[in-house]
């Protein structure tokens, strides 16, 4: 008997059972792979490309390197050179490289990338294109003779950073550092705007997340409570401002709250503020919250309404005929039911709000900016390579927060609608 | 069935390349229109070739995008002075030669009736926009007007808000010839730090009482609203608002920042030739005032500007609403970008750091 245990089981054309089974299934599973094959290059080739695509960009800019052969190469050979006193090698090395730039036109794409550290280079490289090819030796005097900025350690340091293709000296930038004479250093009370602006961005999204939660709760628990006729001519309500474009919501915005606006004609009307009195709720920080706060109200009635209305109410009411205060009952038992539903909502709201930029560009005004105002700038301006590591870095700030938020809560508990 | 409709497809995009020979790409909306009107028809009427405007947003991306993919489509672009340049830097624009220019119905060769500045190496300016202020007619009466940059910063004497635009680029160099600096020291002046710090000195004057504005539309929006007494904006703009919109409201020509607009070939442009015939006649005298006749942006020659231009609804005089009129230009400035190309990024760094204070 234990031989015939032993003995292998078959199909009917006698392969063994187990192989022709795992045949079978792989076909079956291949089969699903191959459903589910045009979402995940839907979301390679949309999502995680671009994403690749722009986190490459912010270390690697060829702009220089590609374009100044004989000055990477000595700058390959001569790595421990003094920035503040460079030999005549390195001159003669840039004028060739210079003349080289005028007849390959590169001269713009080389300065540009000088310029990201080093501010005035592309004229500075302009001028220096023109001229190379009359330039004769000795090369650093009559570079120099040319323009005593030549001599600029700080230059020096900035051309050798960027010999190579891939630099860390963005995200340099995007911290708030300079570069000086000598070597990285953090910028003037004047110029500092990067860590302040993403200390800003995440303060405000925290406020317009929690002030989305507090007007959202009693919403979402009405809707989910009414009876269905009701509810949902209370969901139009919700929803039809969500269909409505983003840009007609934020100027009525202005509309409303401007300082000859509706709502200050309106408390100047009926006597609360005297005519010189008009309130500023808008192009400040109280524009910025209020428009932000009702654009993105809609994603956090939603998950939170979808939790709330599976919610048996017997529950409640069963606490309540335990002799749980109405307090209790809302605290112990209602509330731990809807935080799924808070969850979502507040990552959703938070995660928008930080990379918000229509509405804070519209109404935002002076103290009103966010991070990716500036984005939009250095996009704008063609400096992808900052605007990349800005983007880089608020893309980690969010990943440790999902992070956080998955040791804190856990993912699983989430519940989207 | 399948067949036929193989060939028709092919032979109607086969007819269809015949016929679309030169490609216009401007910016769209009231600007895109005017060149449309002016250049792009009657050319197409003249040389018996047919011609075709699309807009883009920029055509700058565009038109780069195409030629570092290698697939030109565009024969003509309209550029912003900026992005000609540094395209043209790039290599990425084809240089036109300016003697084959039209010259003035006078005999004046076209590089010396043109003003300077609006030649370059890879374009030929078609138009000169300004970023101007202008006020409110209502809010103060005739004769207790402003009238030069320094009234903009004047709060006792003109009282009320102001709008700027957030940006350094214009706002510093205007804040200079406010306080004084002669136009043909400003940028000399602004490449200073001690510049920089006066630059700024000047806004913090009027800081309090600024509304900042992003969008070109929302100057006049502002404006109208009576939210500002007085804001910087495009000239277009206010153009448009006070002519079309019969808006009570007066541009200022003082201290005001005027810039080139640009038609380029790109490289590789499938009708380089025709290009080159098409940018000949729209910059011409004529060509010029005929844009000019549909949109407030100046013409920038001499000889486009030496006779009376009228709008196109015949009853209003375009001299006074443009930025290249002799009288609007006596305290002016042509934006640098040669300086705004160093110095953008580390401006806009102390700009932004500056509001946030």
């Amino acid at each position: 008997m234990a031989e015939a245990a032993t003995e292998l089981l078959t199909t009917a054309d006698g392969r063994p059972l187990k192989a022709a089974l795992a045949a079978a299934q792989s076909r079956a599973k291949r089969r699903a792979f191959l459903l589910v094959l045009p979402l995940l290059l839907f979301v390679l080739l949309t999502f995680l490309v671009p994403i690749g695509y722009m986190l490459k960009r912010s270390v690697e800019h060829d702009g220089f390197s590609s374009s100044a052969p004989a000055l990477d190469a000595w700058f390959t050979e001569n790595p421990g050179f003094d920035p503040a006193n460079p030999p005549e090698e390195a001159y003669a090395a840039l004028v060739s490289d210079l003349a080289r730039m005028q007849v390959e036109k590169t001269t713009g794409m080389a300065g540009t990338r000088i310029n990201y550290t080093v501010p005035g280079t592309i004229s500075l490289f302009k001028q220096g294109a023109r001229e190379a090819k009359d330039l004769v030796a000795p090369f650093k005097e009559s570079l120099l003779a040319l323009d005593p900025e030549w001599g600029k350690p700080a230059l020096w340091r900035g051309m050798s950073a960027a010999s190579s293709p891939y630099t860390a000296e963005f995200y340099q930038v995007a911290s708030d550092r300079k570069l000086t004479d000598d070597g990285w250093a953090r910028g003037g009370d004047k110029d500092r705007i990067y860590l302040y602006l993403f200390f800003k961005t995440f303060l405000i999204s925290g406020l317009i997340t929690v002030i989305c939660l507090l007007i959202a709760f009693p919403v979402s628990h009405l809707l989910a409570t009414l009876p269905m006729a009701k509810s949902s001519l209370l969901m139009i309500l919700v929803l039809l401002p969500f269909w409505t474009s983003l840009l007609v919501r934020t100027t009525s915005w202005i509309a409303l709250l401007q300082e000859q606006g509706i709502v200050n004609d309106l408390l100047v009307g009926i006597g609360l503020i005297s005519e010189d009195g008009r309130l500023t709720m808008m192009y400040n920080m109280t524009g910025t919250i209020v428009a932000m706060t009702h654009v993105l109200l809609p994603f956090m009635i939603l998950p939170l309404y979808s939790v709330m209305r599976v919610i048996p109410p017997s529950y409640a009411r069963a606490a309540r005929s335990l002799g749980a205060t109405s307090w209790t009952t809302f605290r112990r038992v209602y509330l731990p039911q809807t935080l799924p539903g808070i969850a979502a909502g507040s990552l959703l709201v938070f995660i928008l709000a930080v990379g918000y930029y229509i509405t804070p560009a519209l109404v935002g005004g002076a103290d009103g900016q966010l991070i990716s105002n500036l984005i939009s700038f250095h996009m704008s301006k063609s400096n992808w390579s900052l605007a990349a590591a800005i983007a880089g870095m608020l893309l980690v700030a969010i990943l440790l927060l999902y992070w956080l938020y998955d040791r804190l809560i856990g993912i699983d508990r989430l519940k989207l609608g | 069935m399948k067949k036929t409709l193989i060939l028709t497809t092919a032979l109607v995009s086969l007819g269809f390349a015949a016929n679309a020979d030169v490609t216009v790409m401007s910016w769209g909306g009231a600007y895109g229109a005017a060149q449309t009107e002016a250049h792009v028809k009657p050319w197409a009427a003249a040389t018996g070739n047919a011609a075709v405007m699309v807009d883009a947003d920029n055509p700058a991306q565009p038109i780069k995008a195409m030629v570092e993919a290698g697939n030109v489509t565009v024969d003509v672009a309209s550029l912003e002075y900026a992005d000609a340049v540094r395209l043209c830097d790039e290599g990425v624009l084809e240089p036109i030669d300016a003697a084959m220019l039209t010259p003035a119905p006078d005999g004046t060769p076209a590089i010396d009736d043109f003003f300077p500045g609006a030649v370059t190496e890879c374009g030929v300016s078609t138009d000169t926009w300004a970023n101007v202020y202008a006020y409110d007619t209502t809010k103060f009466p005739e004769g207790a007007a402003p009238t030069t940059a320094a009234d903009f910063f004047d709060l006792a004497k003109f009282p009320g808000k102001r709008g700027l635009r957030k940006g350094a680029k214009a706002v510093l160099e205007f804040a200079l010839m406010a306080d004084g600096v002669a136009p043909a020291d400003v940028y000399a002046t602004l490449d200073t730090p001690e510049g920089v710090d006066r630059a700024f000195a000047k806004l913090d004057t009027i800081k309090a009482d600024v509304v900042w504005w992003e969008a070109g539309a929302q100057a006049p929006q502002l404006l109208a609203d009576g939210e500002v007494v007085m804001t910087t904006a495009y000239n277009g703009r206010i153009f448009g608002a006070a002519i079309e919109e019969g808006k009570p409201f007066q541009i200022v020509w003082d201290g005001q920042l005027y810039e080139n607009e640009l038609y380029v070939v790109p490289k590789g442009a499938p009708n380089k030739d025709l290009a080159m015939d098409f940018i000949k006649f729209a910059t011409s005298t004529e060509g010029l005032r005929a844009q000019a006749s549909h949109i407030s942006y100046g013409p920038p020659r001499k000889s486009a500007n030496a006779e009376k231009l009228m709008y196109k609804d015949g009853k209003t005089e375009m001299g006074p609403h443009l930025p290249t009129s002799p009288e609007n230009m006596t305290n002016s400035l042509l934006t640098s970008s040669d300086f705004w190309v160093d110095h953008d990024s580390e401006l806009n760094e102390r700009f932004q750091a500056w509001l946030s204070q």
